[in-house]
C-alpha cells in the first residue's frame, strides 16, 4: 500500500508526514520535544502513563501523542495552557505515587521520571502522599533482579519487554484500580518464577523499580582485603558500552582505558573473558563436529541442531520452557564460567596463588550471569568458581566513586596469562559473533582453508535482524573429514527470546533443517545486554555492535584457534578439547524447570 | 426549549406476540441501507450512555471493508443505579436478539456476540433456550447469523467497549488507545458494532412500528422513550419507560418522596443535580443525558457520603492503566477525606476540580474522563456538606 502524506500544524509550523505517523514523530521531526515516559522505541505503543498528550484543535480531549496517528489538516498545540497544567498534573500524580527518596535511590541521576519533574519544576506537595510502607520491601529474592514496587510508576515497559521482545511473560500487571500493580504469577518472588534474570525490564524501567542486584560494596571489600588475590575478567561487549556511563556517545570502544581503571581500582590480575571465548570455540566447534561425526558417520542419535549454550538467559529459557530441547544444548560452559574454572585452577597454579584466597570477579554487560555464577554446577575449582558478577553498569560506578577521569587515562593492556584474544573472541559480544568465530575456526579445521568470506567478515551472521539464517558449502575437505564432503552446513541465529522462540517451535515441530542454532537472550546480542548502560535503543545497540566489529578489524589475530594463550593452555594443561580436564572442568550440565 | 412533560411510555416490554420473529421477517425484506436509513432516521442514540447516533454507528461499519465483522451486544451492565439491561434480557430477550441481527444484516456480519454481566450468570440457560429458537428460525429463513455468550468476570471497567474486546480476546481488560474506534477495528481488530442491550431492543422497537412512529417521541436532540432505573429515597423503585426530554421537576414530582434534594442523572459518572436546578434541567441529550440510572436522595443524605462512595467505586474500579485516573482517583478521595478532616484547607477543593478537569480531558477512556462530573457538581452544590 503506497503512503499518503498527511498536512497538518504543529505549534503553527506547517508539516507533511506519511499517513500513520504519530503526532509525537511528527513532532520530532519539526523538533519539538514532547516528553513520554511508557513509550519506548523497542516497544508497543501503550498510551498509559499521558505524559505526552498534546491539544488539537477542535477536540475537547487531549491526544496521546505517542499513540495518535495525524490526520489532515489536524491543528497541534505541543504546549499550550491546558496541555501544560494536564502533563505538570500528571507528573505530580506520578510522584505522589512513588518513593521519591531520590537522593537515596540507586538511579539517581539516570531516572526519567526525575528528569521530567525536574523540567517542570514540580516541588510544591500538591498530592497527598500514597505511597504504601509495604510497597517499600523490595523484592531481592531473585540474585540478578531488584524489584521495587514502591517505584514503579506502572508505564508497562517491563511488562512488554518481557512479553514482545522476550516471550516470557514473567511479569504481567495484576488487580485494578489502587491496586493494580506489576507482579508475577500468583506474586510470587522473582526467584520462583520464570523469570530468566536477563535484565532487560532493567534496561527499560525508567526509574528504579526495577534495577541489578549490585555486589560493589562486596567487591571493594574483596579489593581492600590484602590476604586476597581478586582477579577480575571483563566481557567482551562492556568494552563498547562502557563509555557511555562515563559520558561518552554510544559506540565508543573503551577497552585500554577500561584496563587501565581496573588496575587503578585495585583488582590484582585484569584478565579478559575473550580468552575463554575463544576457548569455547575450541570446544564448542569440537563439540559440534563430534556431533555431526555420531550423525553422518556412526549413525548414532544426536541430538541437533546444537545450540549454543554462552547465554544464561537463554539456558533457563530453554529450562523452562523448552526443556524436552535441553540435549541439544551445547555442554560448553559459557565463557565466563570456563573463566571462572580455569582462574581458580590452571591460574592459580601458574601463578602460585592458593585458590582459598582468590576471589574472582566478572564484569557483565548481562545479569543472568548474576544467577549463572550461583548455580550450584558452577563450583568445578571445588570452590565457587565466579564469586561475584558485576554488569557494566556497576563498573562505571565503581570508576566514579574511585574518582578515577575515564577519558584521560591511558591505554594499558590486560595481564598474562589468561588476557590474550582475538577478534573472533571480542565479536562474541553481538548477535551472530559466536556463529562467526565457530565457522572462522571450523571450517579452517576441517579444509585447512579460511572461509571463503571477504577479510573473514561472515556479513549473514551480522546485523540486527531478528532471525538469521546461513548455509556454508564444505568442499575440498582434509581427509580425516572426509564425512563433512560436500555437506552444506545449515546455521541460525537468534536474538532476543522471543526471536528464539520461533526458531524453537520451528525444531520442535520439526521443520528446520539446521546443524547448528546460536541464541542471545538479550536484542542485539551480549551489546543490548541487561547489565548494559541504559538508555537503550535500535540506535545505540548499532552503534556498539559497529564498534565490535571494529575492534575485531583491528585485532592481528582474528581466529579462536590462532590465540597463543589457547594454544599453551591445549599443550600445558587440558590436552584435548573435550578431553578429560575440558569435561571436568569447562561443561556443564541443565536441569528442567517448571513454568509455573 | 420543546416542552416535554413527563409522560410513561410502553414499547419496549410490550407486544410479545405469539409469532415470533415477526419483526424479523418483515426487516429482512428491506436492503442493508434501507435498514440503516431506517435507523437514522428514528434519531435513535445510544442507550448505554455517551449517546452516539446508533444508525451512524451501523453504517461507518458497513462501509469498512472487511471480510469479518461482528455484531456485539454490551450487556456488562456495570454504572451504579443502572438495572435495566438484566430486566430486559429477562422479559424480552427476543427484542435484543432481534436488533443484534438486525444490525448482523446492516453491517454484513454473521456473529453476534452477548457480553453478559458475570452477576447475569441465572440468566445463560433462559437466553441460551432463546437463542436455539432465534436459530432455528435463522435456519428457516437462511439469515445465516449465531448469537454467542460471553461471561464477564465483574470488572466496570469491562464494560468499556474497548476494553470489552479486550476482556472478549481473553486479555486484560484494558481499554484501547482510540482511534482505531469499533466501527474499524474492535473484536478480533474487525469492524464491530457494539450497543447496549436496550439499544438493540428500541431497533427491534423501531422496525416494528416504523421510524417515523418513533420519532414522534422525544425531542429534537432526544427522539424516542428509554427506561429509566430508579432507585434511592423514591416510594416507586424500579424501572419505569419514560419519554425523553422531560424536566426533572416533574420526574422528582413523580417519583420523590417529597423531599428530595438531589438527583445523580446518569449512575457514578453522571451529573448531580441539586434541587434548585430541577426546573431548569433537562433529561435528554440537550440537557443531562443518562444512560437510564436516576439516584433520588432526600436531606437525610450527606452528600459527602455520596461522593466519598462514588470516588471508593471509581478508585477500585479503575483499570489503573493510566496515570490521571489511577492516582487522581485516589487524589480525589484521599484530598475530600483529608479536608474533611482539616488536615487540607477548604480552597484545596479548588485544586481537586483542577485535577478532576485534568482527568476529563487527558485520562485515556470515559471512566476517568466523567469522574469530574459526580466530582464537580456535588462540590459546587453542596460545598459545605464536603467541608463541615
Ligand atoms: C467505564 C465505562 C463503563 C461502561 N459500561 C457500560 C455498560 O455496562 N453497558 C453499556 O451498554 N455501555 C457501557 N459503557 C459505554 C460503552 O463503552 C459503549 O459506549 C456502549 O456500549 C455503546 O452502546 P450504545 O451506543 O448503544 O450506548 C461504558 C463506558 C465506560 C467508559
Ligand atoms: S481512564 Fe481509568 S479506566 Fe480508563 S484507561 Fe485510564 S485508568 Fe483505565
Amino acid at each position: 500500500m503506497s503512503k499518503y502524506l498527511v498536512n497538518l500544524k504543529i505549534n503553527n509550523i506547517p508539516v507533511s508526514v506519511e499517513e500513520g505517523t504519530t503526532i509525537l514523530d511528527a513532532a520530532k521531526q519539526l523538533n519539538f520535544k514532547i516528553p513520554t515516559l511508557c513509550n519506548h522505541p523497542d516497544l508497543s505503543i501503550a498510551g498509559n502513563c499521558r505524559v505526552c498528550v498534546v491539544e488539537v484543535k477542535g477536540q475537547r480531549l487531549l491526544a496521546a501523542s505517542c499513540a495518535t496517528p495525524v490526520s489532515e489538516g489536524m491543528e497541534i498545540s505541543t504546549n499550550s495552557e491546558k496541555v501544560r497544567s494536564s502533563r505538570k498534573h500528571v507528573i505530580e500524580l506520578l510522584l505522589s505515587e512513588h518513593n521519591a527518596d531520590c537522593t537515596k535511590c540507586y538511579k539517581n541521576g539516570n531516572c526519567e521520571l526525575q528528569e521530567l519533574s525536574n523540567e517542570y519544576r514540580v516541588g510544591d506537595h500538591l498530592f497527598l502522599d500514597l505511597v504504601r510502607a509495604k510497597d517499600k520491601i523490595v523484592d531481592i529474592s531473585s540474585p540478578s533482579i531488584a524489584k521495587d514496587d514502591s517505584k514503579c510508576i506502572r508505564c508497562q515497559r517491563c511488562v512488554r519487554t518481557c512479553d514482545e521482545l522476550q516471550a516470557v511473560g514473567a511479569l504481567a500487571v495484576v488487580h485494578k484500580g489502587d491496586h493494580q500493580k506489576i507482579s508475577t504469577f500468583l506474586n510470587k518472588p522473582l526467584n520462583e518464577v520464570v523469570c530468566t534474570n536477563c535484565g532487560q525490564c532493567i534496561n527499560r524501567c525508567p526509574t528504579a523499580a526495577l534495577t541489578e542486584r549490585n555486589y560493589i560494596e562486596e567487591v571493594w571489600n574483596a579489593i581492600n582485603n590484602p590476604e586476597i588475590h581478586v582477579v577480575v575478567q571483563t566481557a567482551p561487549a562492556v568494552r563498547v558500552g562502557l563509555g557511555e556511563d562515563l559520558g561518552l556517545e554510544p559506540g565508543h570502544r573503551v577497552t585500554g582505558k577500561m584496563v587501565a581503571a581496573l588496575k587503578h581500582l585495585g583488582f590484582d590480575s585484569v584478565l579478559d573473558t575473550d580468552f575463554t571465548a575463544d576457548l569455547t570455540i575450541m570446544e564448542e566447534g569440537t563439540e559440534l563436529l563430534t556431533r555431526l561425526k555420531k550423525a553422518l558417520v556412526d549413525g548414532e542419535k544426536v541430538a541437533l541442531p546444537m545450540m549454543t549454550s554462552c547465554s544464561p538467559g537463554w539456558i533457563k529459557f530453554q529450562e523452562h520452557i523448552y526443556p524436552n530441547l535441553l540435549e541439544n544444548l551445547s555442554t560448553c560452559k559459557s565463557p565466563q564460567q570456563m573463566f571462572g574454572a580455569l582462574a581458580k585452577t590452571y591460574y592459580a597454579q601458574k601463578k602460585g596463588l592458593n585458590p582459598k584466597n582468590m576471589i574472582s570477579v566478572s564484569i557483565m554487560p548481562c545479569t543472568a550471569k548474576k544467577f549463572e555464577c550461583d548455580r550450584p554446577e558452577m563450583r568445578s575449582s571445588g570452590f565457587q568458581d565466579v564469586d561475584y558478577v558485576l554488569t557494566t553498569r556497576e563498573l562505571a560506578r565503581m570508576i566514579k566513586q574511585a574518582g578515577i577521569d575515564f577519558e584521560k587515562l591511558h591505554d594499558e593492556n590486560y595481564d598474562s596469562i589468561l588476557g590474550e584474544s582475538t577478534g573472533a573472541a571480542v565479536i562474541f559480544g553481538a548477535t551472530g559473533g559466536v556463529m562467526e568465530a565457530a565457522l572462522r575456526t571450523a571450517y579452517e579445521i576441517v579444509t585447512g582453508r579460511e572461509v571463503p568470506f571477504t577479510n573473514l567478515n561472515i556479513l549473514p551472521a551480522r546485523g540486527m535482524q531478528g532471525v538469521k539464517e546461513a548455509s556454508v558449502r564444505i568442499n575440498n575437505v582434509l581427509p580425516q573429514w572426509s564425512f563433512l564432503e560436500g555437506v552444506e552446513l545449515n546455521v541460525a541465529i537468534a536474538h532476543g527470546l522471543a526471536n528464539a522462540k520461533v526458531l524453537m517451535d520451528a525444531v520442535s515441530a520439526g521443520t528446520a533443517n539446521y546443524h547448528f542454532i546460536e541464541v542471545m537472550a538479550c536484542p542485539g546480542g551480549c551489546i543490548g545486554g541487561g547489565g548494559q548502560p541504559i538508555p537503550t535503543s535500535p540506535e545505540i545497540r548499532k552503534k556498539r555492535a559497529d564498534a565490535i566489529y571494529s575492534e575485531d578489524e583491528h585485532m592481528t589475530l582474528r581466529k579462536s584457534h590462532e590465540n597463543p594463550e589457547v594454544q599453551q593452555i591445549y599443550k600445558d594443561f587440558l590436552h584435548e578439547p573435550l578431553g578429560h580436564k575440558s569435561h571436568d572442568l569447562l561443561h556443564t550440565h541443565y536441569k528442567a524447570r517448571k513454568r509455573y | 426549549m420543546e416542552n416535554k412533560t413527563l409522560k410513561k411510555i410502553d414499547l419496549i416490554f410490550a407486544g410479545y406476540t405469539s409469532t415470533k420473529y415477526k419483526v424479523l421477517e418483515k426487516t429482512f425484506q428491506k436492503t442493508p441501507d434501507e435498514i440503516i436509513n431506517e435507523v437514522l432516521d428514528s434519531g435513535l442514540k445510544g442507550r448505554g450512555g455517551a449517546g452516539f447516533p446508533t444508525g451512524l454507528k451501523w453504517k461507518f461499519t458497513k462501509n469498512q471493508e472487511s471480510d469479518v465483522k461482528y455484531v456485539v451486544c454490551n450487556a456488562d451492565e456495570g454504572e451504579p443505579g443502572t438495572f435495566k439491561d438484566r430486566e430486559i434480557l429477562e422479559r424480552v430477550p427476543r427484542k435484543v436478539f432481534s436488533g443484534m441481527a438486525i444490525c448482523g444484516r446492516a453491517i454484513g456480519a454473521k456473529e453476534g456476540y452477548l457480553y453478559l454481566r458475570g452477576e447475569y450468570t441465572y440468566l445463560v440457560p433462559s437466553l441460551l433456550k432463546e437463542i436455539e429458537i432465534f436459530e432455528e428460525y435463522s435456519k428457516q429463513y437462511n439469515y445465516g447469523f449465531k448469537i454467542f455468550i460471553r461471561l464477564g468476570s465483574g470488572a466496570y471497567i469491562c464494560g468499556e467497549e474497548s476494553a470489552l474486546f479486550e476482556s472478549m480476546e481473553g486479555k486484560r481488560g484494558e481499554p484501547r488507545n482510540k482511534p482505531p474506534y469499533p466501527t474499524v477495528s474492535g473484536y478480533n481488530s474487525k469492524p464491530t458494532v457494539i450497543n447496549n442491550v436496550e439499544t438493540f431492543a428500541t431497533v427491534q422497537v423501531i422496525c416494528k412500528i416504523g421510524a417515523q412512529e418513533y420519532k414522534k417521541l422525544g425531542t429534537t436532540d432526544s427522539r424516542g422513550s428509554k427506561l429509566f432505573s430508579v432507585s434511592g429515597d423514591t416510594p416507586i423503585a424500579g424501572i419505569h419507560e419514560l419519554e425523553l426530554g422531560m424536566p426533572l421537576q416533574e420526574f422528582v414530582d413523580e417519583f420523590g418522596d417529597g423531599d428530595t434534594k438531589a438527583v445523580q442523572v446518569g449512575g457514578a459518572s453522571g451529573h448531580c443535580v441539586p434541587r434548585k436546578q430541577f426546573n431548569q434541567t433537562v433529561i435528554g441529550f440537550e440537557g443531562i443525558p443518562t444512560g437510564g440510572s436516576m439516584m433520588v436522595f432526600n436531606s437525610s443524605r450527606s452528600m459527602y457520603n455520596v461522593l466519598h462512595d462514588y470516588l471508593e467505586f471509581f478508585t477500585e474500579e479503575s483499570c489503573g492503566q493510566c496515570t490521571p485516573c489511577r492516582v487522581g482517583c485516589q487524589q480525589l478521595l484521599k484530598g475530600i477525606e483529608a479536608v474533611k478532616r482539616g488536615e487540607r484547607p477548604p480552597s484545596y477543593l479548588e485544586d481537586l476540580k483542577r485535577l478532576a478537569q485534568t482527568m476529563k480531558i487527558a485520562a485515556k477512556c470515559g471512566l476517568g474522563q466523567s469522574v469530574a462530573n459526580p466530582f464537580n457538581s456535588i462540590i459546587d452544590n453542596f460545598r459545605e456538606e464536603i467541608i463541615y
